[in-house]
C-alpha cells in the first residue's frame, strides 16, 4: 500500500468576477514510504497548491486523497491538524524560522504540539537534531545571526525533529547559492533516508529535481512524469522553454523563481508543460 | 495535558520574546489590579479590625447586658450586692448560658510608691475575657481558683505597672488597696495601655471588690450588671424573658436588658469604597482595551508565525487557545505583580494612625482580596485575548505561510 495517494485531485477557486480558476486538474500521484519524488514547474503552475494539499494545509476541490489508507476527506479539522504534525515536515524556501527565538527554540517549537516523550524531552531531542545537521555549536544562536545555509539547516532540523513520514520541501534551495544548496540537499537526502521519510520536493532547479528517484512536471495544473538525468539538469528553459519564460496565457515573466504561485491572482500564470517522460501526453512537443 | 502545558509554554515563550511590548501593555492592568486588590484588602482588614474592636468593647455577638437600677419610687433602695448576685446566678442557670460575667465598676484607692491614687477598677468574672476577646500580654487572666485567694488577683494595664515603679508581672508585684481596711492585691497579668498617657486601671474579680467598695461608691457607679453571651438567634427572645425574670426577682428596680454588641460596620465608608472600586474597574477595563489593541496589532504581525505553527500541527482550537493564553498569562503576571505591590503596601499601612488607637491584633492580608485581584486579572486577560484569538483563527494557513 502506498503511503499517500492522490486520485483525480482538482483544486479550483472562484475569482471575484465569479469565474472559476482551475489550479490543479486531475492530479494522480502515489508516493511510497521512504521514496524521493520531485516536482518541477514554472511559477504559477500550482506546485505550492499541490504541496499544501499533500501537507493537509489545503483541501482538494474534488478527487480523493488517501494517506496511509485513510481518506483524508473523512477526517475532522482537528484530526487533519494532528496528522499534519505527526506525518509531515515542511521545509520552506524562505526558511520561515520564528524570529526572536534561538535555533534550539525553533526546533523545539513543533515538539510543543507533540505528546508523550517527544513533548517532555523536547529540548534534548531538538539539540540532538541540531547536532545531526551540524549545528550543535549554534544552539543558542538566533536566526538573524546565522547564514542562509545554516538557517535552512535549522529549518530542516525543525522539519525532521518529529520524525515525519513525509518531508515536503518547497524550493528548499531557492534562497541559497548553488554550493550551499547542494550541501543542504545532501543533508536533506541523508537524514530523510536515515529516518525512512519520504521526500517530496518542488523546485525550479532541475539539479535538485534530478536527485529524486521519480520526477514530475506540473504544468497548467496537470502533473506529468518526466525523467531528468543529472547530465541534462540545468534550467527549466533547457528543458524546452527557451529563456525560461512561461508561455501560457497571461504568463508573468517576472515570476520565475518566485516560490508562491498558488494564489488567486497568480494561478492563471500557468506555464506550458515541460519534458514529459516516456511519451506522456501533455506538452509532448516541448520535450528537449 | 500536553496540549494545555504546550499552550501555556507557547504563550510564555511569546511573552518572553516580546517583553517590551508586553510590559507596556500590562502596566495599566497591573496598576488597576493593585488598586482593586488594595481597596478590597483595606476594606476587609479595617472591617476585621473594627469588628474585633467592637467585640473588645461591647462583647461578641450576641452579648446581652442586664442591669437593674432602683426606681426610687415608693422609697425603694438599691438591693444589696448579694441579692444581685443571687438573681444573676439564677438567670445564668435557668437559661444555661455558657459564658456570663457580672460587671461592676468601682474606684479604688491604690497605694503606689509615689502616693495613693484613685484607680478605676472593673470587677469581672473569668468568662469576661473570652466574651470580649481580651488577652493579656504578660502573666495570665483570672481563673475560678482566684476567687479563693486571700490576696485578690489583679490584671492591670501598663500604666499601673509603671506607677508601681516599672515592675514586671514576672516579679509578682503586690500593691495595697483600700482605706480603713486595706488589702494587699497581687498583679497576675498585664495588658497594654489603650492610648498614650493612659491612667492606671485594673481588672479584678467582682467578688474581691467587696474589700474596697463602699455604699457611697456604689451610689456613684451604680449596681453590678450582668453580661450574657447567647446565641444570636435566641437573643431577641431572651431579652424579654430575662427582663421579666429580673423585674420579678428584684423589687423596686427598673430592669433593663439590651443587646450590647453592635452589628459590624465598615470603617471605610461604603460609598467611598464603591467609588474607588468603580474607578479601579474602569482603569482595569481601559488597561484591557490597551491590551486588546496591542494584541490585535501583534496578531497582524504574527500571521506568518501562526501559519508556521499550523504547519507544525496546530489545530484552529490550539491557535485560539494559545493566543488567548498569551493574554491570560500576561495579565496573570501583571496580576501577581499588582497583588504583590498591594500586599507590600498594606503590610506597611499605618493602621494605628488610621484607626486612631493601637491595633493589637493586626489582621493579615485577606486572601479574598488577593483572589479578587487575581480573578480580575485573569478575567480581563481572557476578555482581551478573545478578539485577537478569533482573528488568529481566521488566518488562512496558506496565505499566512506566504505572508
Amino acid at each position: 500500500m502506498s503511503l499517500l495517494e492522490l486520485s483525480g485531485v482538482t483544486r479550483s477557486v472562484v475569482l471575484p468576477d465569479d469565474r472559476t480558476l482551475e489550479i490543479l486538474r486531475g492530479i494522480d500521484l502515489t508516493v511510497d514510504a521512504g521514496e524521493h519524488v520531485s516536482i518541477v514547474g514554472r511559477s504559477g503552475t500550482g506546485k505550492s497548491t499541490l504541496l499544501n494539499i499533500l501537507g493537509l494545509l489545503d483541501a482538494p476541490t474534488s478527487g480523493e486523497y488517501v494517506l496511509d489508507g485513510v481518506p483524508i476527506g473523512r477526517l475532522s479539522g482537528r484530526a487533519r491538524a494532528r496528522r499534519r504534525g505527526t506525518d509531515f515536515g515542511f521545509v520552506f524556501q524562505q526558511f520561515n524560522l520564528l524570529q526572536g527565538r534561538t535555533a534550539l527554540e525553533n526546533v523545539v517549537a513543533p515538539l510543543l504540539y507533540a505528546r508523550g516523550r517527544q513533548f517532555w524531552q523536547r529540548r534534548t531531542l531538538a539539540a540532538e537534531m541540531l547536532e545531526r545537521v551540524g549545528l550543535g555549536d549554534r544552539l543558542d544562536t538566533r536566526p538573524e545571526k546565522l547564514s542562509g545555509g545554516e538557517q535552512q539547516r535549522v529549518a530542516i532540523a525543525r522539519a525532521l525533529v518529529r520524525v515525519p513520514r513525509v518531508i515536503l520541501a518547497d524550493e528548499p534551495t531557492g534562497a541559497l547559492d548553488v554550493d550551499t544548496g547542494s550541501e543542504v540537499m545532501d543533508l536533506l537526502d541523508t537524514i530523510a533516508r536515515e529516518n525512512g521519510s519520504a521526500l517530496i520536493a518542488i523546485t525550479h532547479d532541475l539539479a535538485v529535481a534530478s536527485r529524486a528517484a521519480r520526477q514530475f512536471r506540473l504544468a497548467e495544473g496537470v502533473l506529468t512524469p518526466i525523467a531528468i538525468s543529472a547530465r541534462s539538469a540545468g534550467s527549466l528553459g533547457a528543458l524546452g522553454a527557451p529563456g525560461g519564460q512561461p508561455s501560457g496565457p497571461g504568463a508573468d515573466p517576472g515570476a520565475a523563481g518566485h516560490p508562491a504561485e498558488s494564489g488567486d491572482d497568480q494561478a492563471e500564470h500557468v506555464a506550458r508543460p515541460l519534458v514529459p517522460a516516456h511519451g506522456a501526453a501533455p506538452g509532448e512537443g516541448d520535450a528537449a | 495535558m500536553t496540549g494545555i502545558v504546550g499552550s501555556v509554554l507557547e504563550a510564555w515563550d511569546e511573552l518572553r520574546v516580546h517583553k517590551v511590548r508586553v510590559l507596556l501593555a500590562l502596566v495599566g492592568v497591573a496598576v488597576a489590579v493593585c488598586a482593586i486588590t488594595a481597596i478590597s484588602a483595606a476594606g476587609e482588614m479595617l472591617r476585621q479590625v473594627s469588628a474585633e474592636q467592637n467585640d473588645r468593647w461591647n462583647g461578641r455577638a450576641a452579648t446581652l447586658q442586664v442591669s437593674a437600677w432602683p426606681t426610687g419610687e415608693g422609697g425603694s433602695v438599691m438591693p444589696a450586692p448579694e441579692e444581685y448576685e443571687q438573681v444573676f446566678d439564677e438567670i445564668v442557670e435557668r437559661y444555661s448560658v455558657g459564658y456570663s460575667s457580672m460587671l461592676r465598676n468601682a474606684p479604688a484607692p491604690v497605694r503606689f510608691p509615689e502616693g495613693t491614687r484613685e484607680v478605676y477598677t472593673t470587677g469581672v468574672e473569668p468568662d469576661w475575657a473570652t466574651m470580649h476577646r481580651f488577652e493579656v500580654t504578660s502573666g495570665r487572666w483570672f481563673t475560678d481558683a482566684d476567687a479563693d485567694r486571700l490576696s485578690p488577683a489583679l490584671v492591670v494595664n501598663q500604666a499601673f505597672l509603671d506607677a508601681l515603679g516599672g515592675v514586671s508581672v514576672a516579679e509578682h508585684p503586690t500593691v495595697t488597696i483600700g482605706g480603713d481596711n486595706p488589702v494587699v492585691a497581687t498583679v497576675v497579668g498585664a495588658y497594654p495601655d489603650a492610648w498614650p498617657q493612659a491612667e492606671p486601671e485594673a481588672y479584678v474579680l467582682v467578688g474581691a471588690q467587696a474589700a474596697w467598695v463602699t455604699p457611697e461608691s456604689l451610689e456613684m457607679t451604680g449596681p453590678p450588671s450582668l453580661e450574657l453571651w447567647v446565641p444570636e438567634e435566641l437573643a431577641d427572645d431572651l431579652v424579654g424573658l430575662v427582663q421579666r425574670d429580673v423585674a420579678g426577682a428584684l423589687s423596686g428596680v427598673q430592669a433593663d436588658v439590651f443587646r450590647f454588641d453592635s452589628p459590624d460596620y465598615a470603617s471605610v465608608d461604603g460609598a467611598i469604597r464603591l467609588v474607588v472600586l468603580g474607578v479601579s474597574v474602569i482603569a482595569l477595563l481601559l488597561g484591557g482595551l490597551g491590551l486588546v489593541n496591542i494584541a490585535l496589532v501583534t496578531v497582524r504581525y504574527r500571521i506568518r508565525e501562526i501559519g508556521i505553527r499550523r504547519s507544525f500541527g496546530a489545530s484552529s482550537g490550539r491557535v485560539f487557545f494559545s493566543v488567548m493564553m498569551e493574554s491570560v498569562v500576561a495579565t496573570t503576571v501583571a496580576g501577581v505583580l499588582g497583588v504583590t505591590v498591594a500586599v507590600v503596601a498594606l503590610h506597611n499601612l499605618p493602621l494605628d494612625a488610621l484607626m486612631g488607637y493601637p491595633v493589637q491584633d493586626r489582621p493579615g492580608f485577606p486572601l479574598s482580596a488577593a483572589v479578587t485581584g487575581m480573578v480580575a486579572a485573569v478575567g480581563i486577560g481572557a476578555l482581551a485575548g478573545l478578539l485577537p484569538a478569533l482573528v488568529a483563527v481566521r488566518v488562512k494557513v496558506i496565505d499566512a505561510i506566504r505572508y
